[in-house]
């Protein structure tokens, strides 16, 4: 049976991390990260998991012990943000091309300089080229089941992918809401084991992990890390159906609320999506014909579905909370991309909002959505929510 | 009651605004509400400034901003007001201002400004009564659930008793029960 508790982001993800019992997790505590590994750090010792946890001194060393002990063959996890993850990028880079299915929380934060605690996705949108799957969490509900389906889609044979699973730094990370945790075993019994078909410690079948591959074959090695995130997008809708039967909630690509005789839509991530919707509720009732597309999954990104989903709108604001600095943001490039296909582009506009923890109002919202219903759009420019002028 | 009640918590770090607001919303979690508990950030020192907010609702709760309009605002030391508009947002029609203070509330009045509901309480004197420390956060508890209902005086009592019992031992439970009761009753309008 589940069980509803008043948990914060971290601890709701802490709780899926009790419930599948890694084998090893290597952390080091960063801001606003800290309270999952504090909260898995209790459970290792209470007794309550019999994971080995691994105290580093930095972020290189969490993320080099958890390579290391994934190609053991061990279930092992990491959680991070913002600066951790950039101290840690030299390893990150690394694992997708090990084929290492490591699953590492982040806890969205704002990258330095300046210095800022709080929340935006300039971390994680820094690490969207290199091979890992990203999911994107509304809320605290969402980042406990996204890291319970990741598991099993970074593990699966088709995948063998590393998976990032965002939340909202502070916003979700120390929020308390209630969350709805799933019966143990059933739980126990969708993530499982981990079963890998070769590993280090298998000493019967010697096999080579991280060799040197130069021209002759780092190309084709690539290729096949290509082949995994297309098997990806499969895999995913599959796992989700599977976590389903215990949660009764959808896995789609990206959620639609309130689309269907939509005009204009506005696309955001995360916990602003939450936000957003209560400003989609509020203007339907004046009788507007606005709504919402909300992405989870980011990476791999689900061009063709997306197409299919935004096309038939007149208008779409993408907002963005992160820059690309001397591109267009990392949403809106993908939104644009998507689009490139259709015979009848809808207009777009890019906005950025939210940098280093700046709030978003549903007023900020109405806001957009007045200027999309209005037509005063132009895709080429970059607009800013409450930008000081 | 409304359909989303919102308060909002001025404290220094180190009163327990920030517990103080979740142990609200967990009393109201108990009671089967949707709840939302969240400090504003900022670079945390013993003395600063604090806010802490608590959103309780009847149906699910999807937003994730700060609150501006609060229903109901607690000020643990009431040498904030001097530097923060701890009334911003707050109906002089609806809202609610508790504020910890020896000061009456014509006193309380001049102070912010504020010409709406004004509840007081000596909650630091209670908190020193009976635990020795300045921790206000139960007793304003207390004045606020007896002013507004918002949640049950026994929810409380449960929650606290769930989240201190290990860490503090039964003594300092049963004091701080003492002092929300006390608080319930001695709140002055």
């Amino acid at each position: 049976m589940s069980t509803w508790k008043a948990l914060t982001g971290a601890q709701a993800v802490a709780e899926a991390m009790r419930q599948a019992n890694p084998d090893v997790v290597a952390a080091y505590p960063i801001t606003p990260q800290t309270p999952i590994v504090e909260q898995f750090a209790s459970f290792v010792a209470n007794g309550i998991v019999d994971t080995e946890m691994i105290p580093v001194e930095s972020e290189h060393s969490a993320m080099s012990c958890t390579v290391g002990a994934a190609a053991a063959g061990a279930r092992a996890m990491c959680a991070t943000a913002s600066q951790g993850l950039a101290l840690m990028w030299e390893v990150v880079a690394a694992v997708p091309g090990l084929r290492l299915p490591i699953v590492m929380p982040i806890v969205n934060r704002a990258l330095s300089a300046p210095i800022n605690i709080h929340c935006d996705h300039s971390d994680a949108m820094g690490a969207t080229t290199i091979g890992w799957i990203q999911i994107y969490s509304e809320n605290a509900q969402e980042a406990y089941e996204n890291t319970l389906l990741a598991i099993r889609l970074a593990e699966h044979k088709d995948v063998l992918l590393p998976v990032m699973v965002m939340q909202d730094g502070f916003i979700i990370s120390h929020g308390v809401e209630n969350v709805e945790v799933f019966d143990d075993e059933a739980v126990k019994n969708f993530v499982g084991e981990r079963k890998p078909d070769r590993y280090l410690l298998d000493v019967d079948h010697p096999y080579t992990i991280g060799p040197l591959a130069l021209p002759d074959y780092y190309f084709e090695i690539k290729r096949q890390q290509e082949a995994a995130m297309e098997n990806a997008l499969k895999v995913y809708l599959e796992v989700g159906k599977e976590l389903s039967k215990i949660s009764g909630h959808d896995y789609p690509y990206f959620e639609e609320y309130k689309t269907e005789d939509a005009e204009a839509v506005i696309v955001i991530l995360s916990s602003a999506a939450g936000t957003a919707k209560d400003a989609v509720d509020e203007l339907r009732n004046e009788g507007k014909k606005v709504g919402l597309v909300k992405p989870k999954l980011f990476r791999p990104f689900p061009y063709r579905e997306m197409r299919k989903a935004l096309e038939k709108f007149k208008a779409i604001g993408v907002l963005d909370r992160s820059m690309a600095f001397g591109a267009y943001a990392p949403l809106y490039t993908e939104v644009r991309n998507a689009l490139f296909e259709s015979e009848n582009r809808p207009k777009l506009q890019s906005y950025i909002f939210g940098l280093g923890g700046k709030d978003i109002f549903k007023s900020d919202i109405k806001k957009v959505f007045d200027e999309l219903l209005s037509g005063n759009l132009n895709p080429e420019e970059q607009r800013y929510i409450r930008l000081r002028g | 009651m409304k359909e989303v009640y919102e308060v909002r918590m001025h404290a220094r770090a180190g009163q327990g605004a920030k517990s103080g607001s979740q142990l609200l919303a967990e009393a109201a979690f108990k009671e089967g509400k949707w709840i939302q508990s969240f400090p504003e950030y900022g670079s945390e020192r013993r003395g600063a400034p604090t806010v802490s907010y608590t959103r309780i609702s009847d149906k699910r709760l999807r937003t994730h901003e700060p609150i501006v309009n609060p229903d109901a605002v607690l000020v643990f030391d009431p040498g904030l007001a001097r530097t923060i508009d701890v009334t911003s947002g707050l109906s002089e029609e609806s809202g609610i201002l508790i504020v910890n203070t020896t000061d009456s509330v014509d006193e309380v009045k001049k102070q912010t400004g504020f010409n709406g509901k004004v509840y007081t309480l000596d909650a630091t004197g209670i908190s020193l009564d009976l635990l020795h420390i300045d921790a206000p956060n139960v007793p304003m508890l207390g004045a606020l659930i007896k002013v507004t209902g918002i949640v049950k005086l026994e929810s409380l009592e449960e929650v606290i008793k769930e989240h201190f019992l290990e860490k503090l031992g039964e003594e300092k439970v049963n004091k701080n029960i003492e002092g929300l009761k006390r608080a319930y009753e001695e709140v002055s309008k």
